[in-house]
């Protein structure tokens, strides 16, 4: 559930990085000098052998991996059980950015990074582009590929084919709304988004003190999440040092219209999300709808506590009905660094926690995560369940369904905090200050450009 | 012999301009004279200088390792330049450079000064008055009160701004409350226009105990043989407060001054978090301190987050300076 923080939510470089992949090691190099250069530059992706696997596995070895995920020592038991002569030490070095911070200092430092780190989706571009992840396909991760849902495997994929981590959870973008606030005023499902507006209108019209939906005015993640369903291609990484920044192309401005619109005409609502005030108003009905992502049903139930048994889930309203998208807000993946001594029992490590079946599905019903595997999100066990919260509707079944039309080809900016940054001052401000968001859309346009260029990219428009 | 002693050192001893209290400098120094002056008849002369220095030298081995060899480390990562594309590069001076244009670091510095002339005088003023109060002696409870007002002091900034950021909000707060059941606005605490006022509130509400202490202690300090001379020459309570305890009160609230221009100047947590709730009025370059790190751990700037850092070092020292400037000048004219 990680991801529900706000904080680190930013949604991370990861995409831009992959595809910036290919990564010619030179500008890597070059990019830091210092970079603890200790996992070797065996670029190549010639296999390991089974016998240098087999080796490796079965000599005492401990890892260290750094993650924020609650109790995950139940599923590193099951590896070690697998692999007794591997001791895996786990080390909590805060959530999101806090963590991206220590590990990036970490990794420049030489010294101090962990072999295995938790990397959310959108934060893999950010550790690409300096060349601290491993590419795993020669410990085996290529074949892993089909036993994970398309577009996750898109996500972590370079460019150049590199496989940079292995998914563990995902948050696919639906909307969780209030059967019995639609039910009272007479408001359908929306279905596009054109009817959420007309909805959002007669609900405020209606009912002065209720508002269809709140968009976070500090939630960057969610803006990138719609942008994704719309099929935008805000960002792109192309060789190394070229990127294409387009977050005011004409799918931007339209979402910026539409949104930024239905703010102004004060109909939705535009508080900052995860602060008390947004806890009390979920409780107090004061939104009909929360647009957010697979892990959000599970923590609203217990955020929202009093509501229990009125909220049910549905798509997200569609731009275009006949060919269903979604976004992602969210998820993580387990990433060998560079600078790791043991790379083949790391590799394994984080091939093995995602992947192993058990240690898959024990990530369901533990850390209650939204899983990235196809096999788990067909299995009736997971989509089966019925909490009462919602009514009894089979929420992980919508929720399945919605990561199955997610498009894989989109790409996160190799600097993302600082997309994240100037997309608050820019974008989110214009639509808690209501003033034009497509004018602010052109801002943060010429922030990004104006910062990819004083970091030496190329900058295409 | 004293007031010869007493001069020598003083004249060894600070920087004339510094704010120590006066009186106090004075006794210290005639102890010390008094206290060597057996020694300097004796053989002993010369040694005082290596005994000296291997007493302090354990403050001066914290004193390079964990002070001046960071600063050093960080004026020497101000010169150059990290890119993503491109690696390190010596710059010299240019992110110096390109911080004196910034206008966000302008604008933050402006911000900061801003708010240092509207809440550094309200605070010490306010401080001001809790210590005469509390050193007429005709205060009931006073050390009940004492502690009343000492105690934000202790609350940590992070958990007041938390608390106070409650109180401003606009749904649940009890001033919303409050001005709903009376039918009134409800006041945006957290608006453009009122957010450099929140956080003096914040702030004063935090230091105002501190500066009272400080201030309090000063006045403890005033012999008690003054009052009586004043009493004798019949002075009453406001006429012993402005000539006695004002005069008195100087050093203190020189010092309390300096702090306060480093306080603001430096003013980052309470910002920092407040940001949270109202992530359009506080964007990252709010303050000064908060746009250097966001500059560092946002951007990844830390070069030019070093050039800001010590741009804004330098902004303080000035501002330093030159209050204690006035503040001495107008004491000698």
């Amino acid at each position: 559930m990680p991801k529900s923080l706000p904080i680190h939510s930013p949604v991370s470089r990861r995409a831009l990085l992959t595809t910036a992949g290919a990564v010619s090691l030179s500008a890597a190099l070059t990019a830091c000098g210092d970079s603890g250069g200790t996992g070797g530059t065996t670029a190549a992706t010639a296999p390991v052998s089974q016998a240098d696997i087999d080796k490796a596995m079965s000599t005492p070895t401990e890892l260290t991996f750094w993650t924020w995920v609650p109790d995950i020592e139940q599923e590193i038991a099951l590896f070690t059980r697998k692999y007794p002569a591997i001791k895996v030490k786990v080390v909590n070095a805060g959530q999101g950015v806090a963590h991206y911070t220590k590990l990036r200092t970490a990794l420049q430092a030489g010294t101090g990074a962990p072999d295995v780190a938790q990397i959310e989706f959108q934060a893999i571009p950010t550790f690409t582009i300096t060349d601290s992840l491993l590419d795993l396909r020669p410990y085996g991760a290529s074949a892993l590929k089909d036993k994970f849902v398309d577009w996750t495997w898109a996500q972590v994929s370079g460019a150049g084919g590199e496989v940079w981590a292995i998914p563990q959870d995902t948050g696919p973008l639906g909307m969780l709304y209030r059967q019995d606030i639609f039910d009272k005023y007479g408001i359908g499902v929306p279905k596009t988004w054109d009817e959420f507006a007309a909805a959002a209108r007669k609900l405020h019209a209606a009912a002065p003190d209720i508002y269809l939906t709140n968009f976070a005015a500090n939630e960057a993640a969610a803006w990138h999440g719609l942008l994704w369903q719309a099929n935008a291609k805000p960002y792109a990484l192309s060789g190394k040092s070229d990127i294409s920044i387009k977050v005011n192309d004409e799918t931007s401005k339209k979402l910026a219209a539409y949104w930024g619109g239905l703010a102004r005409e004060g109909v939705i609502g535009v508080e900052p999300d995860f602060t008390d005030a947004w806890f009390a108003a979920l409780n107090r009905g004061k939104y009909a709808t929360w647009l957010t992502a697979a892990w959000g049903p599970l923590f609203l139930s217990g955020a929202a506590k009093s509501t229990a048994g009125k909220w049910r889930a549905a798509p997200l309203p569609q731009w275009d009905p006949s060919a269903p998208t979604s976004g992602n807000w969210g998820g993580s993946t387990s990433a060998v660094t560079r600078t790791t001594k043991n790379p083949i029992a790391a590799a394994l490590f984080a091939q093995f926690l995602n992947s192993d079946p058990e240690s898959v599905k024990l990530f369901t019903t533990k850390q209650f995560f939204f899983p990235a595997t196809k096999a788990l999100l067909a299995d009736a066990s997971f989509v089966g369940d019925a909490p009462a919260f919602y009514g009894g509707q089979q929420v992980n079944q919508v929720f399945a369904d919605i990561s199955g039309t997610v498009s894989p080809g989109f790409q996160w900016p190799p600097f993302l905090d600082r997309a994240v940054t100037d997309w608050t001052e820019t974008v989110g401000k214009s639509l808690a200050a209501k003033t034009d968001t497509v004018v602010a859309l052109d801002q943060w346009q010429t922030r990004l450009t104006t910062f990819a260029k004083s970091q030496g990219f190329t900058v295409q428009q | 012999m004293t007031a010869g002693g007493s001069r020598a050192l003083g004249a060894a001893g600070p920087a004339p301009g510094q704010p120590q209290p006066q009186k106090g400098l004075t006794m210290t120094a005639t102890t010390a004279a008094s206290y060597e002056d057996p020694h300097r008849t004796g053989s002993r002369r010369r040694r005082p200088g290596a005994v000296g220095l291997l007493f302090v030298a354990p403050f001066l081995v914290f004193f390079l390792v964990l002070f001046l060899a960071p600063l050093a480390y960080a004026a020497y990562l101000s010169l150059f330049q990290n890119r993503l594309i491109g690696g390190t590069t010596f710059v010299g001076l240019e992110n110096y450079m390109t911080a004196v244009q910034d206008p966000l670091l302008i604008q933050g510095v402006l911000r900061v000064a801003k708010f240092f002339l509207l809440q550094v005088p309200l605070m010490l003023l306010l401080a001001l008055l809790f210590a005469l109060a509390l050193d007429s002696g005709l205060l009931r409870l006073a050390r009940v009160v004492r502690l009343g007002i000492f105690v934000p002091y202790a609350v940590p900034s992070v958990v007041a701004s938390l608390m106070w950021g409650y109180l401003y909000g606009r749904d649940y707060g009890p001033f919303a409350q409050l001005s709903e059941a009376f039918d009134l606005p409800v006041p945006n605490f957290l608006s453009e226009g009122w957010m450099l006022g929140s956080l003096a509130n914040i702030v004063t509400w935090e230091f105002v105990g501190y500066n009272m202490i400080i201030m309090y202690a000063a006045l403890r300090a005033i012999p008690q043989d003054l009052y009586e001379a004043a009493a004798v020459d019949g002075a009453g309570p406001w006429r012993i407060a402005w000539s006695i305890k004002l005069p008195a009160l100087r050093p203190a609230l020189l010092l309390t001054l300096v702090f306060s221009v480093i306080g603001s100047f430096q003013l980052f947590n309470e910002p920092n978090l407040l940001q949270r709730i109202a992530p359009d009025v506080i964007d990252s370059a709010y303050t000064a301190n908060l746009y250097a790190y966001s500059l560092a751990f946002t951007s990844q700037q830390i070069n030019y987050a070093a050039a800001v850092s010590f741009l804004l070092g330098l902004v303080i020292v000035i501002v330093s300076y030159a209050v204690l400037f006035t503040a001495n000048r107008r004491r000698t004219s």
